[in-house]
């Protein structure tokens, strides 16, 4: 594996890559390597060399970091400041059931994020800039380190989410927030999915400020803060902020539910458990054999889609985003072809194949096909990061 | 001293088709939806960047998304150039025509095509102006958050061109971060449905790369985007202090006490005169500075974060204290600074500049301005959004003389490199256009313009969509 330590070193591998047009497998950590199709590549170019925090002025509310550099690292000098990043990155190794340090590249990479992402942005709303080497071996700078930057072309978003497809992330700056001092988790009892949907939304609609929606059917239940959450499907909604605040925010929020069902209050720690392993996907770790899918529809289609597949394949699955986000287990068979009619039936939104076996994942394709206009678009792009196309041949597809 | 900015040399056989263009463009469009008379063709000829103007060689004003992918098919088979236009509100001079290119007006394309409550999104059409999204909305308890200054008439079609910002996006971001989809036209006439309902991209994140790239990349016809539930209640309170340095050491501690208040705006003392004068909004005369500071929630909250918030003002030798009591107080507060740019408008002409920087920076990029303008023997009255760091230095001159004019654009420039070089950008929000556009090398690299420009180049070869604009003329390649 190489492993550079250096901007100028990054970009003498790629220049000598790209001569010879041999692939390269790029990864940070690897922990997040269950993402997408297997990459045809001999020889893999890692970041993790290249690790430290350049800039950090929590008045400033900005980071900048090397690529490489633990995700951990990152999130205790934030702690130390009562800072956090807004969108919640998820980690994978439980899902995926891989080991290492995730990276803080890599989290921008795959664009991860978690519960909070449906009222605070993905990953890529609170990424600055970055430097990248691109596929001419060019160091690129795109973005900058202020929250407003509106100058020339948005290439930072463009390459959260490219899976090491357009460039070798090289360094990131991204906006921070407080973290919270205080939060409460209002857990409503017993509500069928299509229930449980209707009452997030109504949430939502309410100026309570919820920053986390998910719902809990039965069969998850007891993956959840050691089997503690009360009878039946939980419907979860949490509260953050100062105290006084989450407490009156509560209140209001509790005196709709209590006509709704059966509630329990969550705080503190209990609080923040639960919202880590919703995050983590705590029901579908470690059963490596079975296929998992990660599917973002619109909220209200998210019960109408699990019914509609439940009718044809053994699955499970439990809900975040408000519905809209589908962490879906299947039996055996991955039935992509199935999932994916019934997404584009219902409105449209895409599947993600998080976790499959080698022969699953050599047929299926992991990233949802994109329509023939868009292909040929993002293929042109590809072209014009990575002439060569050396950079993670195939995991995003063979179309680009 | 300053040169005029350029625009592209026009394209001769463009120029020389004119007829044959304007005939073709008959069959292709309804007759009350092409404009080709060069006196009718007048309004068109610039946007709010009003130093410049060039009239085009049509006006297309397009119904549906059809209309727009057949003129622009039809653009594109003969090498016409085409530049987009919302409501023509542009501050950089992204709307201004050239006189080869046919505009193609969103202006006739204005419905909500859909308020989804239970999803929170809103579906319209291009040429929606922004507000209105929150006025159909509003009666739900919903609203759209990005709230430029102009959004009384600024269309979501120009947002998303520009990335627009506004006062309230430190607490909720700014169009890319509230866009979640868009139908858009391409050079050659394809239409391309990026995002919808649902969140994040399912591969490349295209509608990144779309919004802000200034109608450079295509035409989008509709949009989605993110309602959110109206706050409970919003209460702004007013400091004014001794100097900009304390306003801005305010700022910085507030932030640093990890409260994010919905909006933080900053005026220096030219800036509050003006305004008064015009809004009588009742800011005290006597201070060098002024904040407002914006909170939401419930009464309760609103008054325990307001309580933290005037503590550290009053550890920063605030001066004045205005707490309002009443939404007419709010209201009285927020009039003098919303008036800002049409206050100074009518004292003397202006150009508003749009860099930010690092929150540590401001007080430093402050003295520096006034240094600028007062070597240059010009006015200038800062008002700004101070909780991201994104300044609007209004330079003040006179256009009637050609080198008060001139000075005005040196002054401009010398601010967006200080910005730059303060660890800054050039341009927070208003976008490049083509007032920014032969500083960009100040803020890139070529390498990285380089790339940006290829990036482009896979939506655009042959740089017919809006081709004057954000990158410099020489080195395109």
């Amino acid at each position: 594996m190489l492993t550079p330590y250096a901007e100028t070193q990054v970009a003498d591998i790629i220049r000598d890559h790209t001569t010879r047009k041999t692939p390269l497998k790029i990864i940070g950590g690897n922990t997040r390597s269950g993402f997408g199709n297997a990459v045809e590549a001999d020889e893999t170019l890692s970041s993790r060399a290249m690790s430290g925090i350049i800039a950090y002025n929590p008045a400033e509310m900005v980071m900048t970091v090397k690529a490489g550099t633990p995700l951990a690292t990152v999130e205790a000098a934030l702690a130390e400041n009562r800072q956090m990043m807004a969108f919640e990155p998820m980690d994978h190794r439980p899902i995926m059931g891989t080991t290492g340090e995730p990276t803080i590249g890599g989290v921008f990479a795959a664009n991860v994020s978690g519960p909070r992402r449906y009222v605070a942005g993905a990953a890529r709303d609170s990424l600055l800039g970055i430097r990248f080497v691109n596929g001419k071996a060019e160091v690129i700078k795109a973005g900058g380190r202020v929250m407003k930057n509106v100058t020339g072309l948005d290439l930072s978003k463009l390459l959260a989410g490219s899976h090491g497809t357009l460039g070798f992330l090289t360094e990131v700056t991204f906006r921070v927030l407080p973290k919270p001092p205080a939060e409460k988790t209002v857990v409503v009892c017993g509500l069928d999915d299509e229930a449980a949907t209707r009452i997030m939304a109504a949430a939502m609609a309410m100026s309570v400020e919820v920053s986390g929606a998910a719902h809990l059917p039965e069969s998850v239940r007891s993956h959840f803060i050691a089997g503690a959450l009360p009878e039946g499907p939980a419907t979860i909604l949490r509260l953050e902020g100062l105290g006084a605040s989450v407490e009156a925010r509560a209140a209001k929020l509790l005196f709709v539910m209590d006509r709704v069902g059966p509630w329990a209050l969550l705080e503190g720690e209990e609080s923040a458990v639960l919202w880590r392993q919703v995050r983590n996907v705590a029901p579908y770790a470690g059963q490596d054999a079975k296929p998992l899918w990660k599917v973002s529809v619109a909220p209200s289609e998210g019960h109408r889609l699990v019914a509609a597949l439940r009718m044809e394949a053994g699955i499970d699955a439990f809900y975040d985003w408000q519905g809209g986000l589908i962490w879906m287990q299947m039996e055996a068979d991955p039935e992509a072809e199935l999932l994916r009619g019934a997404i584009r039936a219902l409105g449209g939104g895409h599947a993600t194949l998080m976790r499959a076996t080698d022969a699953v994942r050599a047929t299926v394709p992991a990233f949802e096909p994109r329509p023939a206009a868009e292909a040929i678009l993002s293929a042109r792009i590809r072209e014009k990061l990575d002439p060569a196309g050396i950079f993670n041949p195939g995991k995003m597809g063979r179309a680009v | 001293m300053t040169q005029p900015i350029k625009f592209l040399e026009p394209r001769a056989a463009v120029l020389s088709g004119r007829d044959r263009i304007i005939s073709d463009l008959k069959d292709i469009l309804a007759e009350d939806c092409l404009v080709h008379e060069p006196r009718e063709l007048v309004p068109f000829e610039t946007d709010a960047f009003v130093s410049y103007r060039r009239l085009p060689l049509a006006v297309a004003l397009p119904k549906t998304t059809e209309e727009v992918a057949a003129v622009l098919k039809y653009c594109h088979r003969y090498g016409i150039p085409v530049v987009p236009r919302g409501a023509g509100t542009s501050l950089s001079g992204g709307a201004i025509p050239q006189e080869d290119a046919v505009v193609i007006g969103l202006s006739k394309m204005s419905a909500i095509l859909e308020l989804d409550f239970y999803n929170r999104t809103a579906r319209v059409q291009a040429g929606v102006t922004n507000l209105s999204i929150s006025d159909a909305a509003g009666a739900e308890g919903f609203f759209y958050a990005p709230d430029p200054s102009s959004q009384l008439a600024c269309t979501i079609g120009g947002n998303v061109g520009m990335n627009s910002g506004g006062a309230h996006c430190l607490k909720y971001g700014v169009t890319t971060n509230n866009l979640l989809g868009v139908k858009m036209v391409l050079v050659d006439g394809t239409v391309l449905e990026l995002g919808g309902k649902h969140l994040d991209a399912a591969g490349y994140d295209l509608l990144a790369l779309v919004c802000g790239s200034e109608g450079q990349l295509g035409i989008v016809t509709e949009a989605t985007v993110r309602l959110i539930a109206k706050p409970e209640g919003a209460r702004p309170v007013l400091f004014g202090f001794e100097t900009s340095e304390e306003a801005g050491s305010c700022v910085a501690d507030i932030i640093g006490a990890g409260i994010i208040p919905v909006a933080i705006e900053f005026m220096d003392k030219p800036a509050i005169e003006i305004c008064e004068a015009f809004a009588k909004a009742g800011y005290p005369l006597d201070v060098g500075a002024l904040l407002i500071v914006e909170v939401e929630g419930s009464e309760a909250e609103m008054d325990a974060m307001l309580a933290d918030i005037v503590a550290i003002a009053k550890k920063h030798g605030v001066k004045t204290v205005r707490e309002c009591q009443s939404a007419m107080e709010a209201a009285a507060i927020w009039k003098g600074r919303k008036s800002a740019f049409g206050a100074t408008g009518r004292i003397a002409d202006y150009i508003c500049m749009d860099g930010t920087v690092p929150l540590s920076q401001l007080s430093y990029v402050l003295k520096k301005t006034s240094e600028i303008t007062d070597r240059l023997g010009l006015r200038v009255a800062n008002v700004f959004h101070a909780g991201d760091g994104n300044m609007h230095p209004l330079i003040l001159f006179n256009a009637n003389d050609p080198e008060d004019a001139a000075r005005a654009e040196e002054a401009g420039n010398e601010i967006l490199k200080l910005c730059v070089d303060a660890g800054g950008c050039l341009t927070g929000e208003h976008g490049v256009g083509i007032e920014k556009r032969d500083l960009m090398r100040h803020q890139y690299a070529e390498a990285d313009l380089a790339q940006q420009m290829a990036v482009r180049a896979a939506f655009d070869e042959g740089w017919l969509m809006n081709p004057s604009k954000v990158f410099p003329l020489e080195g395109r390649g």
